[in-house]
């Protein structure tokens, strides 16, 4: 048995073969045993692609480590293809190590189709040649020998294999089986046992090698869900009662979770007739008293964005998650990007200051959403929650939350507003104003998204006007002054710093810590709040020498031929940071539909590490 | 105070008369003789007939001339955003259900850039008071084509006359599954006007009232084929339906017998664009209402989210192994 500290290992299949199904077991079966994992669905941006096609494969990509893992990690260790055709296409994506070893189901090499044969035997020489360590195995024929239809066995067959690997706990893995099919009745469940028993055998009668990862464990029971999942699950803690959507990918799922489990607790889902009304509708939900929240990605936000505005204008509490996806417009919707902060923060029209957070991890989404609807409530602010495909589709254990009735809203204000008190009697201080919610005696006013006084009036003079952009805006300030400056990974002092957001915190830390244990001065810091910023970033970034943010959307590339310092584009954070602390933040970005690997980030930390000491040596 | 006993109560609750000025708020901004007045008339003496409690009722409105409605009534109001006045007045009344909730729109903002909303908010069958405005033309915007202009309406956007025939509010409204309540009013006949926004406000499910409005500023001539011949105003009149007073029988001599729940009927009445039907077409109080049928019957108390998010919770707990101690 080889010994690792970590591991790469991804199921992949046509889609409906069951590949996700074995991949999320494992990925299970193995936060049991106390590993740390990372688990991301490989999804076809095809609902039915074409049987053995190179674009349709479906399945899971898993990082066991022995220790906490917080991201998906660079290429592949091992695979276990169905066929070669979706194979291929993740060869051609460069998601595999180039000694990877690949378990290949062999029962194309004999098909009665001579071009399948073909394609098969050519696509398996090819990668022989290419130094894979490719193992033919018969899994349906095996699958065949003990129930009827053996494709469809095929995945539990996988994992038994896996398990027989891994060194995982068959016993583990059995308990999985029986609550993944325990719903189905008996026949089902024993059969996929016995499945996964004979993978396992057969893994250990025809394999030569097999790994053992030391798990450090957890002591504390854990959550695996995947980062909509997690949103969900916060919608459902913050005391919110009703969420309004309308379709939209990589953002459905949350809905769909929430479809199911909401009613349970006293909410409801609305599936608005665009995401116009969506927007609207929650604003309506939340003008009345019940702080509402509408879930969406990229084109669905670009919708709301008047209506956002109008939230803005009336100090509306409103929570706005954004799973971002590749654009712009339709873009790459399955694929993540980090591409809506610009959006976000300045969206709308006219200056609209709004709350902007990123949860960078799976807990992270769980939690954002208590804050946000919290920050919502008290600063009747809108919140945006910028999440990604990324987070929205992996999954990471963390330790269960403990729910406290603090995160929960107080119920509707129904007392008597005191006499002459004002709809907007903005604080000169913080801007804040009480809120008059319909059924308080007293208060009774006509919001408006024109530009108003302090009693609601449509007011034009150019003092109400000035009054209430000043207040909207102190708003942030005020909350500004409650943040915490973001802890700093690393030194406090160094030759660079790398500033991050949203889901990359995971790859720019294991990043950073590689390259520090190399004996360089790299640290990282990252940003929860991206609206306001926190105190404390300034000063951060003067203890480095360089400064530069990692981040997933477009940068133009410094070296591309009419690229120079009048014209580059930067990336988002670098832009704000740019514009904000008039430090020369640089930055690296990737807008390739992928999670940025850490491998890719150490690359660019020693390029501008390199151009330091360039620098030093000749000043 | 010593406490208030339930007849004292009920006696004190039977004092509380609201009279028009409860409901009366600014004067209005509207041109003189502009069609909105009559409107708000009508419907300030609803709210003080029926005694609507001002701080439980809230007019929402999208952005228009007659969107700025609630701005005058001393109740809550939602002054919202161009099209968008059915979804958030939804919203409104999905979080709230014990609020009374209308709706001002008008013929730009509801059959036009609110259209979708329109359609599909007939089709959930909220309880709401809709009005639709209905001066066919955009007033606030200085005179340009609505979907409801006439076809050859010379606007500022249309000199030559505008291109299309008009889109019928009426059949387009009953045209839609689960509408439940129709009606057709003119801002001329104050009485018949009363009439119809009482019955609207009365039925359960979403009513909504296409109010034919003058706007003499923009289009001072449009109705008077219509004004100054009482025979163009057909009256329809059932026992289910609309009982008008004598004054408004002895002036609208036109009169067609129509029961309500006659959507076919209802449908070929709306289709006659030579007189003004002007009553109610069509009323179903069967048909259930969204919050009805969505809304959950659970409280959202702490004890209830703790448990459902633990159970929650439960199905992606991963509990540590004892050997791992
Ligand atoms: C998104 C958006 N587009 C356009 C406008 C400009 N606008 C304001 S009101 C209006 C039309 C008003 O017509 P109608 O709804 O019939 O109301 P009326 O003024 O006639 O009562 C338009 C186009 C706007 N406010 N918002
Ligand atoms: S422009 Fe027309 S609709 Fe607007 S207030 Fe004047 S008369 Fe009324
Ligand atoms: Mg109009």
């Amino acid at each position: 048995m080889t010994t690792l500290s970590e591991h790469i290992v991804e199921i992949i299949s046509d889609s409906g073969e069951g590949a996700q199904k074995c991949g999320q077991s494992l990925g299970s079966i193995a936060a049991q045993m106390g590993y740390g994992v990372w688990t991301t669905e490989i999804i076809p941006a095809e609902i039915r692609p074409p049987a053995r096609s190179v674009a349709g494969g479906s399945g899971v990509r898993i990082r066991i480590g022995s220790g906490p893992v917080t991201n998906g990690g660079d290429e592949t260790d091992l695979v276990v293809a169905f066929n070669e055709q979706v194979l291929l296409g993740r060869v051609r994506a460069k998601e595999l190590k180039s000694n990877c070893i690949i378990l290949l189901e062999n029962m194309w090499r004999g098909h009665a189709d001579p071009t399948i044969a073909a394609a098969y035997v050519e696509t398996y020489d090819r990668l022989v040649a290419a130094g894979y360590r490719v193992h033919e195995i018969p899994m349906e024929q095996e699958c065949r020998a003990l129930v009827a239809d053996g494709r469809r066995g095929k995945n539990m067959f996988a994992l038994g294999m896996l398990c027989g690997i891994y060194s995982l706990d068959l016993k583990l893995a059995a308990d999985q089986v029986v609550q993944t099919f325990g719903k189905k009745d008996q026949h089902v469940v024993e059969a996929n046992l016995r499945l996964l028993e004979a993978g396992h055998r057969w893994a250990a009668a025809n394999l030569d090698f097999c790994y053992g990862i030391p798990a450090i464990g957890s002591t504390e029971p854990q959550i695996v869900v995947n980062g909509n999942t997690a949103l969900a699950l916060g919608v459902l803690a913050s005391g919110m009662e009703i969420c309004a959507m309308y379709p939209i990918t990589p953002a459905t799922s949350a809905s769909h979770y929430l479809s199911d489990v909401f009613e349970q607790v006293g909410g409801i889902v609305h599936q608005a007739e665009d995401e116009i009304a969506a927007c609207a509708f929650a604003i309506g939900a939340s003008y009345a008293g019940k702080c509402a929240v509408t879930i969406t990605s990229g084109p669905g936000f670009s919708l709301k964005q008047e209506g956002i505005g109008l939230a803005v204008m009336g100090e509306i509490p409103l929570v706005v998650v954004n799973v971002q996806r590749g654009g712009p417009s339709t873009g790459q919707p399955t694929k993540t990007e980090q591409g809506d902060l610009m959006t976000a923060i300045f969206g709308s029209h006219g200056d609209a200051p709004k709350v902007v957070m990123a949860p960078a991890t799976i807990e992270d989404c769980f939690y954002s959403i208590i804050t946000a609807r919290r920050i919502a409530e008290t600063f009747n602010m809108v919140v945006v929650v910028l999440s990604d495909a990324t987070l929205a589709t992996s999954q990471q254990p963390f330790p269960r939350p403990v729910f406290s009735e603090s995160w929960m809203a107080p119920p509707v204000d129904q007392s008597a507003v005191p006499e002459r008190a004002r709809p907007y009697d903005w604080d000169a201080t913080t801007g804040l104003a009480h809120r008059f919610v319909p059924g308080q005696p007293g208060g009774m006013h006509t919001l408006t998204g024109l530009a108003h006084d302090r009693d609601s009036h449509v007011a034009y003079d150019a003092d109400s006007n000035e009054q209430g952009l000043r207040a909207r805006s102190l708003k942030l300030a005020a909350l500004q002054k409650t943040l915490a400056a973001p802890p700093v990974h690393g030194d406090a002092t160094g030759d660079l710093l790398v500033i991050g957001w949203g889901s990359t915190k995971g790859a720019i830390e294991e990043a950073v810590d590689a390259m520090r244990v190399e004996g360089h001065r790299v640290s990282s810091t990252h940003l929860r709040f991206l609206q306001p910023l926190p105190p404390g970033i300034k000063e951060i970034m003067q203890g480095f020498e360089q400064v530069m943010t990692v981040e997933s959307n477009w940068s133009d590339d410094p070296e591309s031929a009419i690229i120079d310092d009048p014209n580059r584009r930067y990336s988002a954070l670098a832009m704000l940071l740019r514009a904000r602390y008039l430090v020369d933040v640089d930055c690296f970005s990737e807008v390739r539909g992928q999670p940025i690997r850490p491998s890719a980030i150490r690359r660019v930390i020693s390029r501008k590490l390199e151009r330091v000491s360039g620098k030093v040596a000749t000043s | 105070m010593s406490p208030m006993s339930a007849t004292e109560c009920l006696l004190q609750m039977c004092d509380e008369r609201f009279e028009l000025e409860d409901y009366q708020s600014g004067v209005p901004r509207w041109c003189t003789g502009c069609g909105d007045n009559a409107i708000l008339a009508a419907v300030q003496r609803l709210c003080r007939d029926e005694g609507l409690r001002p701080e439980k009722t809230v007019f929402v409105s999208g952005i228009g001339c007659s969107s700025r409605f609630p701005h005058y009534m001393r109740t809550y109001g939602f002054h919202g955003i161009h099209g968008r006045a059915l979804p958030i007045a939804e919203g409104v009344k999905m979080a709230r259900p014990d609020l009374t909730v209308f709706v001002n729109t008008g013929d730009g903002d509801c059959c036009s850039i609110g259209a979708a909303h329109w359609i599909h908010a007939i089709r959930y069958n909220m309880n709401l008071t809709v009005f639709l405005h209905d001066n066919q033309i955009y007033g606030l915007t200085k005179k340009q084509a609505s979907p409801t202009s006439p076809v050859g309406t010379r606007t500022n956007t249309t000199p030559r006359g505008s291109y299309l025939e008009a889109l019928n509010p009426l059949t387009v409204t009953l045209g839609v599954q689960n509408v439940s309540f129709v009606a057709q009013a003119v801002d001329w006949a104050p009485e018949l006007l009363y009439d119809i926004v009482k019955a609207a406000y009365h039925h359960k499910g979403l009513s909504f009232v296409r109010i034919v409005q003058r706007c003499p500023e923009w289009m001072p001539k449009l109705l008077d084929p219509w004004l100054h011949d009482p025979g163009r105003v057909q009256l329809l009149h059932h026992r289910n339906g609309l009982l008008p007073g004598a004054g408004s029988v002895k002036v609208y001599t036109n009169q067609l017998e129509h029961d309500p729940s006659d959507i076919n009927r209802a449908r070929e009445i709306a289709s006659n664009t030579q007189v003004v039907p002007v009553g109610i077409l069509y009323r179903n109080p069967e048909v259930p209402c969204y919050e009805d049928l969505i809304g959950s019957d659970k409280l959202r108390t702490a004890d209830v989210t703790r448990a459902g998010l633990n159970a929650e919770l439960d199905k992606h707990t991963v509990w540590p192994r004892e050997s791992h101690a």
